[in-house]
């Protein structure tokens, strides 16, 4: 692998890194939870490296490894996007309505 | 060629989907906007990967997302009082893929020859920090759904031992860096990065779970991103580092909340020291009924509550809100007391309580509702100790001391819900339940609090 390529994977990592940093800390607090969740279900994008790894079967252990992860990955992509959905429906502003007790 | 430019396009279409879908998140309103945005960018992230030409059969990746989906659906749908170990366990899953993805690589490369020093490095950083997620995590989500004991567990030299475990490691990674053949040195990896996750997360009690989460959150960020570089691949390093960002930003907001250190939290093994020292000395808490909460309740103008873990292992969010509602309607003014550090989780309290629906602009930060407080009639403290106890503000000798607390002591009357009088989690007396204006409400929070609200209604029809 070229140099340049290392020094290109860095620039990258170092921007996004503080674009995260700077974006993460506008989040309201109310919203912790939801982020956690949403950011699971982004971190998850690992499945693009299990998915090759899966699709080329080059070997039978590297395939059966393969699958897990992208088991493990639709996983987190599954529930996290589904979680973070459910959470959010939930967050709601003072409405001027007064609901009678059931 | 045409395949591959469309995968790169696809990549940088994500990476933006994603950064945006986090600024969105960043208020209620655009919540759900920031959510469509980061289900497309992951999407477009797997459309790309889906043209990759060294695929020669679909048959497994659809037998896996199959898997996944069967396995991910349930984990969506449980109660959220149980958020923080589904929270944890899908951390345990990214860091389970990552290990994975990084030992397959290492396998195939090894083979055909390609193990570069810098991909060699780049997988050493992604198993072990993947394993020790993977394995951390677990014990995490065990201790949150309380299959292993929540309180600290240690023996001598614990420090020691882990940090060795993690040296041994990372050396049988230099190892390998130089010497790619050496392939015995690989288990040899996993299986201490997979013993230091579990020991890691063993000395940690519950009530340190939030900075735990969050920090095993950035370590799965880092896993992503040290994958990003093992396959070149800059989208999983953008996800990853988003990803580790939020992690550390969390972590460093719970413990400022807690004052305490990362390194105190990881090997401090709070609250396990501490006895009731100050038991011998007699001190009585006066003790109502539900009648005197709901006179006193109904007789405020003005309402602070302070929900803690004891509401959530309660499921009491729906009877606090009932109690919400009948003050609220009397045209009493009700906020709620929010510390970063109640419940298991960063913002466990303002998910149950939106749960409950209580509107969020009634949720106010610590911060906030300390100014307040001196003006408040009443604050009512659900199942949360440590985090109003005065102690942390004028003890130097409180293992607490120095924490930020939400000053309930400073409102003219105080009710506590509490199951007994046990000590919290850190094994600390709290002064805040002996003082003249306090008055106990023993008994499960759930309970209790219907009890209270039906005294509440009874006497809003009596006149």
């Amino acid at each position: 692998m070229a140099a340049i390529d290392l020094w290109s994977m860095l620039f990258v990592l170092v921007l996004a890194t503080f674009i995260g940093l700077q974006v993460i800390q506008g989040v309201s607090r109310l919203l912790h939870t939801p982020l956690m969740s949403l950011t699971n279900a982004i971190s998850a994008i690992a499945v693009v490296g299990s998915i090759i790894i899966a699709g080329e079967q080059k070997t039978m252990l590297s395939t059966v490894l393969g699958v897990v992860a992208v088991a493990a990955s639709v996983t987190n992509i599954v529930s996290g996007f589904l979680i973070t959905d459910r959470m959010l429906k939930m967050f709601r502003e003072r409405a001027p309505k007064q609901e009678p007790r059931a | 060629m045409i395949a591959e430019h469309l995968t790169q396009a696809s990549y940088l279409l994500s990476a933006a989907l994603f950064i945006l879908s986090l600024r969105w998140l960043s208020h209620p309103k655009t919540a759900r906007r920031g959510l469509a945005a980061g289900v497309l960018g992951m999407a477009a992230a797997v459309a790309g990967t889906l043209l990759h030409p060294g695929i020669i059969s679909f048959t497994w990746i659809v037998v896996a997302a199959v898997i996944g989906t069967i396995i991910g659906v349930p984990l969506s749908r449980v109660p959220l009082t149980a958020v923080p170990q589904r929270t944890a366990l899908s951390h345990a899953f990214g860091g389970l893929a990552a290990g994975l993805v990084g030992t397959a690589k290492y396998i195939l490369w090894l083979q055909e020859g390609h193990l570069t020093t810098f991909r060699m490095s780049a997988i050493t950083i992604e198993v072990i920090l993947g394993f020790l997620t993977f394995t951390g995590s677990l014990m995490a989500a065990g201790k949150l759904q309380e299959i292993i004991p929540t309180r600290p567990i240690t023996y001598p030299g614990q420090n020691v031992i882990n940090l060795s475990l993690l040296g041994i490691a990372v050396a049988a990674g230099i190892g390998l860096v130089y010497r790619p053949e050496l392939w015995y040195l690989f288990p040899l990896i996993i299986v201490l990065s997979l013993a230091f996750g579990v020991l890691l997360v063993v000395p940690i009690g519950g009530a340190d779970m939030p900075t735990v989460i969050s920090l095993l959150n950035a370590y799965a960020g880092l896993a992503a991103v040290a994958m990003g570089f093992a396959l070149e691949n800059k989208v999983l390093i953008i996800a990853g580092a988003l990803d580790g960002s939020s992690g550390l930003i969390l972590s460093i907001i719970m413990c400022r909340a807690m004052n305490r250190s990362f390194t105190n939290v990881l090997f401090g093994a709070f609250g396990q020291v501490q006895t009731s020292a100050t038991a011998g000395e007699a001190k009585t808490a006066k003790s109502g009924t539900p009648q005197d909460v709901a006179d006193l309740l109904g007789n405020a103008e003005r309402v602070v509550i302070v929900p803690g873990y004891g509401m959530a292992v309660s499921q009491a969010q729906h009877r606090v809100r009932e109690i919400y509602d009948v003050l609220t309607k009397k045209g009493i003014d009700v906020k709620f007391a929010i510390h970063p550090v109640a419940g298991r989780m960063p913002g466990h309290m303002n998910v149950l309580l939106a749960e409950a629906e209580i509107p969020y602009d009634a949720l106010v930060e610590m911060e906030d509702i300390n100014r307040d407080l001196p003006q408040t009639d009443v604050v009512l403290v659900i199942g949360a100790n440590d985090v109003v106890n005065p102690a942390a503000r004028h003890d130097p000798k409180s293992p607490i001391y120095g924490m930020p607390i939400i000053d309930a002591d400073k409102a003219k009357f105080v009710i506590a819900n509490k199951r007994s009088m046990n000590p919290g989690f850190a094994g600390i007396d709290n002064e805040l339940y002996y003082m003249d204006n306090t008055l106990m409400l023993f008994g499960d929070a759930k309970g209790a609090l219907g009890e209270v609200v039906k005294a509440l209604s009874g006497e809003g029809g009596g006149h």
